[in-house]
């Protein structure tokens, strides 16, 4: 009986931790979420805590209003799926070959990439070639130079070759080429790592922020992240903005910067639940390979 | 009679081999040019964007100039490294990068462990998975977006903390613009945002481990925490080994956007690392040759710790982590 107790106990005990926890991670969003829902004067006055109040969407509709808030979250939405489109494509084909053992060439090649992995030019190398390539002030300079990461080119390998040999080579006996091999057979079988591999390439241009406050400087290439912090950072609103806000009596007031950070984090909010059974095994794959 | 067991004279079979070699040569390309045509784009994007900026690297050693190519560039006898080693600014980024990746390690390496086993041990479906679901969220989310939530949950007029803390009469504590607490703060958000996500792998861990060697335990009358103990940590101190080992190895590494975004003028003296110096020198003050100089000392640095890390593992006796 008191071995009972004691479990229960403990069962209570672990519960309330992860709850807190669980708690601290999701309670900033709350409350981001209801000063971007409540009017400027509550929250000037202080009365937000997790509950919106006065409720209305006048933040909203001043992100929605400011064209370049909206134009950034377009192409910032457009560059993502480009990104991420380029990034898969390019790890697919390359994974795809090295998975051969007796590709000659293979180790040159694999060593070759495994050194991108510890050493790099830096970031200023990085800047000159991509000024000397013209690519500064152009979405290039934000999809090329990373579109193929060493560590997820890794991952999709080591998932190719977990994959039973004996499929292909009765699909190689039948006469099928590497092509109709790899868009047939290989790929169909690894639809979570590339779900998962894609998810990583697209949060990361999603959120990427270095590299645009680097390579762009016209305003209209601003991708989210890089608007966001002028917004919050620098306090710069666009003309249409700064009418509204005066509207309300004050420039890029706090539950204006609330409803921008939330307008930059629900597309996240919107894809994550459906991929997150895919990530949790490609995160496992990679932690196999180290 | 030997003669006659081998009828061909020796130059014709090594003809014939040859011919063997290039009908196989001809062979092996038939079956596998398109895996070369599909390793093309890839070979093409190491060149140009991996392999030529480190051969920029050189104008580190160089007086370089935008008008100039890095190659007519006169060498200038480690003229660029001498200058960096004595600036103090330069150090004291040194430093703050050992020091905010110290203790991002010494809290930030056991929290998701014990978070690991605590969920472990949670033995509720519904619950596990949505708190597994609400504690990976903050990984997905940029350093942009986590520093305006926290300005808005720290500031110390406004911020949600401190409404709290004067509610039960504390004083406002500037958890932003005190250099002292805002290491703090900077530690406490990268935990914020890494725990959930750097507990998978350890849940994957615990999950592999036996699930008799427990059922023996409790035949043996073990309570909760001896097979924690005794059971979940042995389980996992592989996983966990190996781990140590790629984050001792990545200590001179920091990224970029968590000091720059969480830091600010005010607190320069804490919150200046390695990288967002060389984006103050470089980027925005056109020291080229500095900026690199800096970048390549902290790559070298990088590389050392990752060799030696991994030397000192394989002498253990665990597996390398290549």
């Amino acid at each position: 009986m008191i071995n009972n107790f004691k479990n229960k106990v403990f069962n209570v005990l672990m519960i309330a931790i992860i709850t807190l926890i669980s708690l601290m991670c999701i309670i900033p969003m709350i409350y981001l979420l209801s000063v971007s829902l409540s009017s400027s004067t509550a929250v000037i006055s202080r009365q937000v805590f997790l509950f919106p109040v006065e409720i209305n969407f006048g933040a909203y509709e001043a992100v929605f209003n400011d064209k370049a808030i909206f134009n950034s979250m377009i192409f910032t939405v457009w560059l993502t799926v480009l990104c991420a489109a380029c990034s898969i494509l390019i790890t697919i084909i390359t994974a795809y070959p090295l998975t051969k053992r007796n590709l000659k060439g293979r180790n040159i090649f694999l060593f070759m990439i495994i050194i991108t992995m510890y050493f790099s030019g830096g970031t200023i190398p990085d800047y000159i070639l991509v000024k000397n390539l013209g690519l500064t002030d152009n979405f290039l300079s934000l999809l090329l130079p990373y579109m193929l990461s060493a560590f997820n080119l890794i991952i999709l390998k080591t998932f190719f070759s977990s994959l039973p040999e004996s499929l292909e080579e009765s699909a190689f006996l039948d006469g099928a080429s590497h092509l109709t091999i790899l868009f047939r057979i290989v790929l169909p079988l690894s639809m979570p790592a590339i779900a998962t591999l894609t998810l990583f390439y697209a949060v990361g241009r999603w959120n990427g922020f270095q590299d645009a406050l680097i390579y762009i400087s016209k305003p209209d290439l601003y991708p989210l992240q890089l608007k966001l912090y002028m917004l919050v950072y620098n306090n710069q609103m666009s003309e249409v903005a700064i009418v509204e806000g005066a509207s309300t009596g004050s420039i890029a007031s706090d539950n204006l910067k609330a409803a921008a950070v939330m307008f930059a984090t629900v597309p996240i909010l919107l894809v994550y639940p459906w991929l997150q059974r895919y990530f949790i095994s490609g995160v496992t794959i990679g932690a196999i390979k180290g | 009679m030997s003669d006659i067991i081998s009828p061909v004279p020796d130059a014709i079979i090594q003809v014939d081999l040859k011919e063997i070699k290039k009908r196989k040569f001809i062979a092996y390309i038939k079956n596998n040019w398109i895996l070369y045509l599909l390793l093309l784009p890839s070979i093409a994007y190491l060149i140009v964007f991996k392999y030529a900026p480190m051969y920029g690297v050189l104008i580190a050693f160089k007086e370089y100039n935008i008008f100039q190519t890095v190659w007519a560039s006169p060498w200038n006898n480690f003229a660029t490294f001498k200058e960096i080693f004595l600036m103090p600014d330069f150090w004291n980024a040194f430093k703050n990068t050992f020091v905010l990746n110290s203790l991002d390690m010494i809290i930030g390496f056991p929290a998701p462990i014990i978070l690991a086993i605590i969920l472990s041990e949670v033995y509720v479906k519904w619950f596990k998975k949505v708190s597994q679901t609400i504690l990976y969220l903050p990984h997905f989310l940029s350093w942009v977006i986590i520093g305006s939530i926290a300005l808005q949950l720290f500031a110390p007029e406004s911020g949600l903390i401190n409404l709290a803390l004067n509610k039960i009469g504390v004083s406002p504590v500037q958890f932003l613009t005190d250099k002292w607490i805002w290491v703090g703060t900077y530690v406490f958000l990268g935990l914020w945002q890494s725990i959930g996500w750097n507990m998978i792998i350890y849940l994957a861990a615990i999950a592999g481990i036996n699930q008799e060697l427990y059922e023996a335990a409790v035949m043996d009358g073990a309570g909760r925490l001896r097979k924690i103990w005794h059971i979940t940590l042995p389980g996992i101190k592989s996983t966990i080994i190996i781990l140590l080992i790629l984050a001792i190895g990545k200590m001179s590494q920091i990224g970029f956007d968590r000091p720059f975004v969480v830091g600010n003028s005010l607190v320069m003296e804490f919150s200046d690392v390695i990288s967002t110096f060389v984006y103050r020198t470089g980027i925005q003050n056109f020291q080229y040759s500095i900026a690199t100089a800096v970048g390549l000392f902290q790559s070298v640095i990088g590389l050392i710790f990752l060799l030696g890390t991994n030397y000192i593992a394989d002498k253990l006796g665990e597996q390398g982590i290549w």
